[in-house]
Order: C-alpha cells, then sequence, then structure tokens
C-alpha cells in the first residue's frame, strides 16, 4: 500500500512499468521492489530448488528473492535485483523460475518432494549408471532448478571501463562515509565518495532520526550539495565498489544508465586510492524459525525502509520478531504510518519497557510457524502465556545486523567475532592503507558511525601528509545496541537459511552429520551462500547452526572466504570493449585499401590483418588463386606487402659487438651495404627467432624479425642491452610502422624496379639507399621466394602510392599482386622458414643450420645450444617430403610413421609442419622434422593424419625441393 | 597492483610485462651453474627479486623486490 503522504519519492513524476504483463504505478524515485510493495504485490517469485512462493526480503543489493528479468528480446537480462533496479516509464519485468505462471508452477511439485532433495541428495542419487548423467540427470536438474534465462542472442547492451585515482576512496555514503568524506575534501584531498545507491545518505534515508537538528535524509542531502560543489571531490552514486586489491586498487561497479529505457549500462571501473575509508554499513540477518520464508516476511530495517523512504507499506497487520533493540524504532514508524504493529521480542527482558509505547510488546516470545498459501496469512507465536496464533500480512524479522566486513577479507583478512553485537566484524589493517568506518566496523548509533567517519577520515590525512581542517561532527541520537544471541527456533517444518540456493536448517545439520564439519566443506556440500548474493543474509546465521551441531564456538567455527566481487559483476562490464572488432587492436599495412579494392580477403597474422590472395575474374577457389600467383612469381614477378616483419633499427660505437652478442651467427662481419640472414637463440640454445639484419653503415643496422614475434624480439633485445650488456654503447628503437615495405619477386623483378628507378645493380644479399619519384628509399636485395628479388621500403606516407605503383607496373609485364597463400607455397618449395618450423621447441641443429652458430664469439644461448641430446641423431631434424603417388595429400599437423609401422602415438618418428600443393611441380610439398632426418633423405615412410582420416606415402627429402643451388635468387 | 616505475611514477600493473627471477647470468661455461641459471628456481613464499619490462611506459627493464604472500612491494628500481 502507498501511504498518502512522506517518503523521498517525486510524486510529481508518475511513471509506469509493466509486471508479468500488468501494469505498475511508480514514482520517480521508486524501485521495482519498493513499487511492487506499494502495489501490493506480495509474490515476485519461485525459488531455486523447491519452487516456493518468494517475496521481497530486503530493500538493497543483497536481496536473495526478487530476483526479476528486465528488459525484452535480445538486450533482456536475468537475475536483476529488483530492489536495486530504479522504475523508468515502460521497464519491463518478468519474475522468473517459475512454468506456466508465476501462481501456478508446475515444479512446484519439488516442494511436495522435499524430503528426498536434501543436501546432497544429487551427490548420492545420481551416482549411476554413469552414462545417464550428461544425457538425462543433468539436463533435466538444470531445467528444474535455476534461476532466469538469458536470451541466447547476442546481447546489444553496451558498457565500459574507466580508471579513476583519488587521495581518498570512501566506500558508502551513509552518515560515516559523508562524514569521512567531508573532513578529507575540507582538507584538500581528492575524494572519490562512491555507493551503490541511486542516493547518497545510507540508513539516514530509511530510518527517522535528527543529525544536527534537522531530518537525516535533509542532513545528508545538504552533505551531498557542500561536497558536489569542492571541485576536490567526486561523487559516484549508483556504484559498488566490488573489489579490494593489492596497492590501493578497487574495482567499482557502476550502473551508470540502468535507471533509464537508453544508455550504457555499466562501467566497470578500476580506482587507484592512496588511502580509503570503508563505510559499507551493516546487513540485517534473519531467524531460521519454521516457514520463515513465505512472502510478507521480511527484514524489519527493510519494511522500515520502504515505509519510511518509499512511503510503501507492506502489511497492515504487522509483527514484529527479533532479539534485539532495532524492532522497536520499525514499529514505532510502523504506527506512524498508520499500521498495526505488534513486537514480539525474544528477549526475557527487553531494554525497552513495554509501558509508554503505542505498540504491544510481548517479552519472551518466539515466531515458531507460519501459514498461508501463497504468502502469509497467519504466524504461530510461543510466549510465557502459551501457543497463540494471530493473524498477520507481514512479518518484520531481525536477528541481529552483521557489519559488511566483506572488502576486508578480499586480501585474506579474516573477521574477528564481535561478543557485544553478536556479529563479525573487520580485522584491524586488513587492507593496507584501508580504514573501516561506522556500521561496518560494529559502531551502530547515528552519532557513533558520524564520529567513527570523522576519525577514519583524519587517520588517512594523516597518512597523506594532509592538515586536518576542524569539521565540526553534527548531533545525533546516540545509544547502545543490545542484541540477545537467537539462531534457531525449534519446530516442525523447514527452517530456511539460504533462500536464494533454498538450504535449510536440516541441510547444514545433515552436512555435519556426514562430517562435512568445517566450514568450507559445510559450504560447498549443503550449497550454502553460493548463489549471486552470496549469502550475505544468512552465511552467519548458518554457520551458527553449524557451530551449534559441532558442538564448537562460533569464532571456532569461522567463516568462509568471502571474495570478490561484492556484487554479481556482469562478464560484460570487466570485458567491456572487448567484443567484435574490439577484441583485439587491428593493425592495417599501407597497401590495405588497394588489397581490399582488388577483392582480397584478408586473413589475420598476430594483430595485422594481410591479403590472403588477390582473386582474379574467373577465378571460384582460393587455390586457383594461389596457384596462378605462384605461377606469376616464378615466370614474371609479383608483388607482397612485407612491411608487418618486424623492423628495428639499432645503432651505435657498440651495434655491431651488440648484435654480435644477440644473434647466433656474426653481424660484426658483415660489411656496410650487406645484408645477412641471421638466427636468435633464447638462452636455453633453442631458435626464438629468424630474419635480416642490414648494416646501413659502420654503427648503424637494421634488423628484422618475423611478423609474429616482433614485440617478443623487441622485448628481448631491451632486456640484453639493459640488463646484461649494459656496458655495449648502443640505442635502438622500432620502426615498423614509419616504413612500408614491399616484396619485388621474380625474373622480371628488376625490369619493375628499374622502371620506377634508374638502373639498378644490386648484387645478392646487399642494400643501398635509392630514390624514386623523388622519394628517398632503402633497396634490399634478398628473397623469400627464391626467384630474383628486392625489397623495397619507403616510409610509409608514400606506401600506397608506391604499392599501387608497383602493381600497375607489374602487371603491365605479366605480374600483378600476390598474397599470404602465394608466399607460403613458395616459401615451402624453398626451404624457408617461419614460426611453423620455428615453434620454440626446435635448435639451429635440428633446422641444419648449427653450422651458424659461430665459434668466435659469446652470445645468447650459445652454452645451452651445444648440451648434450641437443645435436645428434636422437634429435628430429628438419627434412622435405614428397608424397610417392601424384595426388598424394601432404598435411601440416600429421605424423610421420616407418612404413608398415602401426599409426600410434609411440611409433610417431616425427610430423609435417607447413604443406601445400606446390603448382611448380604439380603436387603437394611439405617440411617437417623426421628423428634422425637428415640421415634418411631417400626414405619411404607414412603421414598420417588421423582427424582428417589421410594417409599418404610420401620420400624423405632435403628440405629444399626449388632450385636447390639458389642459381635464381642470385643469378 | 600497482608498481612505481623509477621513470614514470606509479601505474597499473597491466603496462608491465613480468619476466621471472632476477639471477645474474652465469659467465663461465659452467653447465651447473648455466642450468641452475635456465631451469632451476627457488619459488619462495615471502621475498622475492623479479625482472619487470615497462613495456607500455619508458621500456625500462626494472627490478621489483616484493612479497609473494603479502603483496607488498619493497621497492623498484632500474634493472641498468
Amino acid at each position: 500500500m502507498r501511504l498518502a503522504g512522506g517518503g523521498l519519492i517525486d510524486r510529481g513524476l508518475p511513471l509506469r512499468f509493466r509486471f508479468d504483463g500488468r501494469d505498475i504505478d511508480a514514482y520517480q524515485g521508486d524501485t521495482v521492489a519498493s513499487a511492487l510493495i506499494a502495489a501490493g504485490v506480495r509474490m515476485v517469485g519461485r525459488s531455486f530448488k523447491y519452487h516456493r512462493p518468494r517475496g521481497i526480503v530486503t530493500a538493497g543489493s543483497e536481496e536473495p528473492n526478487a530476483l526479476v528479468t528486465v528488459g525484452e528480446g535480445a538486450a533482456r537480462e536475468p537475475n536483476v535485483r529488483a530492489t536495486v533496479q530504479e522504475v523508468f516509464n515502460g521497464l519491463e519485468v518478468r519474475s522468473q523460475n517459475a512454468w506456466p505462471s508465476l501462481r501456478w508452477d508446475a515444479m512446484s511439485v519439488n516442494d511436495a518432494l522435499a524430503p528426498m532433495l536434501a543436501a546432497g541428495f544429487y551427490y548420492k542419487t545420481f551416482m549411476w549408471p554413469r552414462a545417464f548423467w550428461e544425457g538425462l540427470y543433468e539436463p533435466v536438474i538444470r531445467r528444474a532448478a535455476g534461476l532466469g534465462a538469458l536470451s541466447g542472442e547476442a546481447d546489444p547492451g553496451r558498457s565500459e571501463t574507466a580508471f579513476a585515482f583519488c587521495d581518498l576512496l570512501v566506500i558508502g555514503g551513509g552518515p560515516a562515509g559523508l562524514m569521512a568524506a567531508l573532513t578529507a575534501a575540507e582538507a584538500g584531498a581528492d575524494v572519490i565518495l562512491a555507493d551503490e545507491d541511486d542516493r547518497m545518505g545510507g540508513r539516514l534515508l530509511a530510518v527517522r532520526e535528527e543529525v544536527d537538528g534537522k531530518p537525516g535524509a535533509e542532513w545528508a542531502k545538504g552533505a551531498v550539495t557542500r561536497l558536489a560543489a569542492m571541485p576536490n571531490v567526486r561523487l559516484m552514486t549508483r556504484t559498488t565498489v566490488t573489489g579490494a586489491y593489492d596497492q590501493g586498487t578497487f574495482g567499482a561497479l557502476e550502473r551508470v544508465q540502468r535507471h533509464r529505457a537508453q544508455g550504457l549500462r555499466d562501467c566497470f571501473w578500476r580506482i587507484a586510492a592512496k588511502q580509503a575509508v570503508l563505510c559499507a554499513g551493516a546487513l540485517e540477518r534473519g531467524i531460521a524459525f519454521p516457514d520463515n520464508d513465505r512472502p510478507g516476511i521480511m527484514m524489519a530495517g527493510a519494511v522500515q525502509a520502504y515505509a519510511n523512504r518509499w512511503a510503501a507499506l507492506p502489511g497492515q497487520r504487522v509483527v514484529l520478531f527479533g532479539n534485539n533493540d532495532s524492532l522497536y524504532d520499525v514499529a514505532s514508524d510502523l504506527v506512524d504510518a498508520g499500521a498495526d504493529p505488534a513486537v514480539y521480542d525474544s528477549r526475557a527482558e527487553p531494554e525497552r519497557a513495554a509501558e509508554g509505547q503505542p505498540f504491544a510488546v510481548h517479552a519472551g516470545a518466539q515466531v515458531v510457524g507460519t501459514t498461508g498459501r501463497r504468502g502469509l496469512e497467519r504466524v504461530r507465536i510461543a510466549t510465557v502465556r502459551g501457543l497463540r496464533e494471530v493473524r498477520a500480512d507481514c512479518l518484520c524479522v531481525s536477528g541481529g545486523w552483521n557489519p559488511a566486513v566483506h572488502l576486508t577479507c578480499h586480501m585474506n583478512g579474516r573477521p574477528v567475532w564481535d561478543e557485544a553485537i553478536q556479529s563479525f566484524i573487520p580485522q584491524e589493517d586488513a587492507i593496507p592503507g584501508m580504514r573501516v568506518a561506522g556500521a561496518a566496523g560494529g559502531v551502530f548509533s547515528t552519532a557513533g558511525c558520524l564520529a567513527s567517519g570523522f576519525e577514519a577520515a583524519k587517520g588517512a590525512l594523516d597518512a597523506l601528509a594532509k592538515r586536518v581542517v576542524p569539521v565540526a561532527v553534527p548531533r545525533a541520537r546516540d545509544g547502545h545496541y543490545r542484541i540477545s544471541p537467537l539462531w534457531v527456533v525449534e519446530g516442525p517444518g523447514r527452517a530456511w537459511l539460504d533462500q536464494q540456493n533454498d538450504v535449510t536448517v536440516k541441510d547444514v545439520r545433515l552436512a555435519a552429520q556426514e562430517n562435512f564439519t568445517s566450514v568450507e566443506h559445510m559450504k560447498r556440500y549443503t550449497t550454502q551462500g553460493m548463489a549471486p548474493d552470496q549469502g550475505k543474509g544468512s552465511n552467519v546465521l548458518a554457520l551458527a547452526v553449524l557451530a551449534d551441531a559441532t558442538g564448537r564456538g562460533i569464532p571456532e567455527t569461522g567463516t568462509t572466504t568471502f571474495r570478490p566481487p561484492y556484487v554479481p559483476v556482469p562478464i560484460a562490464a570487466m570485458g567491456a570493449g572487448g567484443r567484435g572488432h574490439g577484441f583485439a587492436p587491428e593493425r592495417f599495412t599501407t597497401s590495405h585499401r588497394a588489397s581490399v579494392a582488388r577483392g582480397a580477403p584478408m586473413i589475420e597474422a598476430g594483430l595485422w590483418y594481410r591479403p590472403s590472395y588477390f582473386p582474379v575474374a574467373g577465378e571460384t577457389t582460393w587455390r586457383e588463386s594461389c596457384d596462378r600467383e605462384v605461377r606469376m612469381v616464378r615466370e614474371a614477378v609479383g608483388i607482397c606487402d612485407v612491411s608487418t616483419l618486424g623492423k628495428i633499427d639499432v645503432q651505435g660505437p657498440d651495434a655491431a659487438a651488440f648484435l654480435d652478442f644477440l644473434y647466433c651467427n656474426l653481424m660484426s662481419e658483415v660489411g656496410a651495404g650487406r645484408v645477412r640472414y641471421g638466427l636468435m637463440l633464447r638462452e636455453d640454445g633453442f631458435v626464438m627467432d629468424d630474419g635480416t639484419c642490414a648494416r646501413l653503415g659502420e654503427g648503424h643496422y637494421l634488423v628484422t624479425t618475423t611478423t609474429a614475434a616482433a614485440g617478443q624480439v623487441m622485448r628481448y633485445m631491451e632486456f640484453a642491452a639493459q640488463v646484461l650488456r649494459p656496458d655495449l654503447n648502443v640505442r635502438f628503437a622500432s620502426v615498423t610502422d614509419q616504413w612500408a615495405q614491399f616484396a619485388v619477386a621474380g625474373p622480371r623483378s628488376r625490369e619493375v624496379l628499374e622502371s620506377l628507378t634508374g638502373p639498378v645493380d644490386l648484387p645478392f644479399m646487399a642494400c643501398a639507399p635509392v630514390e624514386m619519384c623523388g622519394v628517398a628509399g632503402r633497396l634490399f636485395r634478398i628473397s623469400f621466394s627464391g626467384e630474383h628479388s628486392y625489397e623495397i621500403a619507403v616510409p610509409s606516407r608514400y606506401g600506397d602510392a608506391l604499392f599501387r605503383l608497383l602493381v600497375a607496373q607489374s602487371e603491365g609485364l605479366g605480374g600483378g599482386a600476390y598474397g599470404m597463400e602465394a608466399l607460403n607455397v613458395l616459401r615451402i618449395e624453398k626451404g624457408f622458414l617461419t614460426h611453423a618450423e620455428l615453434h620454440g621447441r626446435t635448435t639451429a641443429f635440428d633446422l641444419g643450420l648449427g653450422r651458424m652458430v659461430s665459434d668466435k664469439k659469446e652470445c645468447i644461448g650459445k652454452v645451452m645450444a651445444a648440451r648434450p641430446g641437443l645435436n645428434g641423431p636422437e634429435r628430429e631434424h628438419l627434412v622435405g617430403l614428397r608424397p610417392l603417388a601424384e595426388d598424394g595429400r601432404l598435411l601440416a599437423g600429421a605424423h610421420l610413421f616407418a612404413e608398415g609401422a602401426e599409426a600410434i602415438r609411440e611409433n610417431s618418428a616425427g610430423y609435417v609442419t607447413s604443406a601445400g600443393y606446390s603448382p611448380t611441380f604439380g603436387h603437394d610439398l611439405a617440411l617437417g622434422f623426421l628423428a634422425d632426418g637428415r640421415a634418411r633423405h631417400g626414405e619411404v615412410i607414412e603421414m598420417v593424419d588421423h582427424l582428417r582420416d589421410v594417409r599418404t606415402v610420401c620420400e624423405v627429402t632435403g628440405p629444399v625441393f626449388f632450385d636447390p643451388e639458389g642459381g635464381r635468387m642470385r643469378g | 597492483m600497482r608498481l612505481t616505475c623509477p621513470l614514470c611514477g606509479e601505474r597499473d600493473r597491466r603496462e608491465f610485462y613480468y619476466q621471472g627471477a632476477a639471477l645474474e647470468r652465469p659467465e663461465a661455461d659452467d653447465p651447473a651453474a648455466w642450468d641452475s641459471y635456465v631451469h632451476l628456481r627457488e619459488n619462495p613464499a615471502g621475498r622475492v627479486r623479479d625482472w619487470w619490462f615497462h613495456e607500455a611506459g619508458c621500456g625500462a627493464w626494472l627490478i621489483v623486490e616484493r612479497d609473494t604472500v603479502t603483496h607488498e612491494i619493497y621497492g623498484v628500481e632500474l634493472a641498468e
């Protein structure tokens, strides 16, 4: 029922939304939960396992029951807490886990079967036959038990991630948090104040207490206004700090525009704070009495919040049951709201006598049961005068308050049992640089919260070496909070602990009986606290039951470990930006547009995109294009963008000595204007990367790396220069993006080049400056195709123009552009290496390049490369493979077996690393590694690919199939 | 986790590349010393010295002293 007046809702702004197809009226400021309560809706969902009718229990992010699905179509989101979702016009809300409807749910039969479905039921029942698990049991169980369902479509909702920095992060905007933020802000500290509510004030919004002579909510509003006007303060509402991490890093989830029909969903923040104050408040817990889960049974503090903040009354005839003082304020607020409350205090002598109260108080009373079909109708109470049953539509429960210690446990802090408040309080200094203030630290009076917020800020300011500016701590209500422990009320019927996972007192006792006596074991056996709410309202209660069942005290039993996140965080928020093209950066070469314009399919090479092939009219498969491009390079000329190879410019008086140390072969003896192929080893002696090393001048080299290893090589070179050889005077920089480089390969490559540059006379493995069309570039006479070829480099801004020009000139000579497929076939024909062969487990010896390891100098990896076992017939050597039958297929990844040997793992003699159809030879060719392969040229072996079911008899050859003497390349 | 680069100041750990234990490279051809350098690691619960690379920053190799249990960082210095 909506109260006629009062509340912090804006009655001038009426809203309307839909719940299960029914229109619900609300006001600006309502949550789905408060609007449903105001509309008299009590049942909002069915429980996880037993499909029991369930209603709203709390008024915050800890809500266990009121999980709903919000939105429609692909964007619909399951398991949204109705207590957190703000209402907007047109919002669509649906209940979950009920079919065909919330009122008539077929699966509620589970509730009748409850005696069979206790903890461990699945483990004990679905043991056999084993094959039934995946096919039958698991799908059926999944369908029966569960929460909301995803749409199954790509979610169009958008989220973001962001970083923030501050001197002081204040977590929670209640009285303690506001006071801490004010104190630190006045002292000039950069403050972030984060609160998960849409409105700061915390419990001040829910209670009717005065602060500084005015209503608490008004004081909070004034404090927020003051903070908002300060340039050194950032207020973050709708922001839950979800985790505390090393060196003052905090994770936080901001629900940015979830309160609107459209807009950004979430922002996941990483906040780096020099100091922090945790003012997260306390969460009220229940009492486990029989049938304590009916709709209408709520936390007392939540009912108070609904009445005062949202002017929404959950019931008229209200029973309050609890073991502590907080019941009495709730009862008196309910009287003022027009309800008819009666307090049943479990304590024999409540602090506040019944006299003078405008409501009935019964001491020494316990609720022993409830009835009601789809919601609470009657409450059974044991009093000193005997059993009685009263009619009630709302039952407020308070079993005490648990400080929200969660964040203090994220770095292994263990909370400490506090006898006075019968709950856990944070361990001191559990998070370096974080202090705890207010109810989160076990301080339950408003005056105490304000004072402790001020003190915590003072401590933080000291640590920040900032002078404290005196700030007056406002007057507020002080007083003691008294509680007498009461956890379980015995009686017939089930008493719920974890309502979200349907765990009862009986389940925990069964776990103890079956020797799951450690709290961590009990948790996993019963699933207590393992639902999305992580047992916020039920964990302490459950371990009290376990402590009782095992005869230990609660402090000895201990808590389970609280881990981040404090509230569920959508993966879409943490990984925001990382879908589709946002998943990884994209690097494009200067010829990208020209390649795409020619219809080339682009394939990923690391972060780069390179043309796969360039189809021409009439070609229908990639193979046709590839074969044509290979023939084109062998017979005329081809152009290929090779800019993606890493290029590192190395300079300095010791550049030669440095490269000698880095590469296994001698680079110091390369003359100026010459190029050498080089091999880089890891310190363990295995090959890391290969590339060319061009000496541009006396102390000036340009080295290239493979596309994939460019970053790794750069990192390794920095390590070598800074750590291993700081004595060498050398500097280097990556110039990969600065230069566009193109291979011009084939017998007519020189003609193409000379059409742009004039006469060229460059010997094989030489380099020289070159000028074309007035642009200064570099020319290298190197080859990755086995043909007479060049690589020509120009500053990147000329790359597009040069590529188009080179392709046009080539086409006039029967050539054209070629892509990665042809590049790969050309290099396989020549036995040239890529990372398919340099895969991290091959040595220079394996590759047949053992003689490249110079004995004239020291280099990285040299000592370990000479280890026994790395240089003999016991190794697998690089070989070539040729099918005996013309149409025999060779496939990368296939294994090699001696002819006649059974094709099983134990008999594998090697494997294929690269393979493809060679139009030059008219059959497949492959490179691979074969045990003692260099001694086995001419042998016939069998290639077996179990995955593609291919067997091919082939001959072992040397790895260079085409022009083994290299005459075409050198000539 | 945050590291204070001596050149750039305090930065998020995502800017850094972690290499491993900061060991002295052996001078001689002593196989045992090389075996230890390449393969053997202490993996202590407590204080360690690691190589880190400020890859998304200044490109400096750093030695970070930290605690594997408490995650406390005792110091960051240039490797050079």
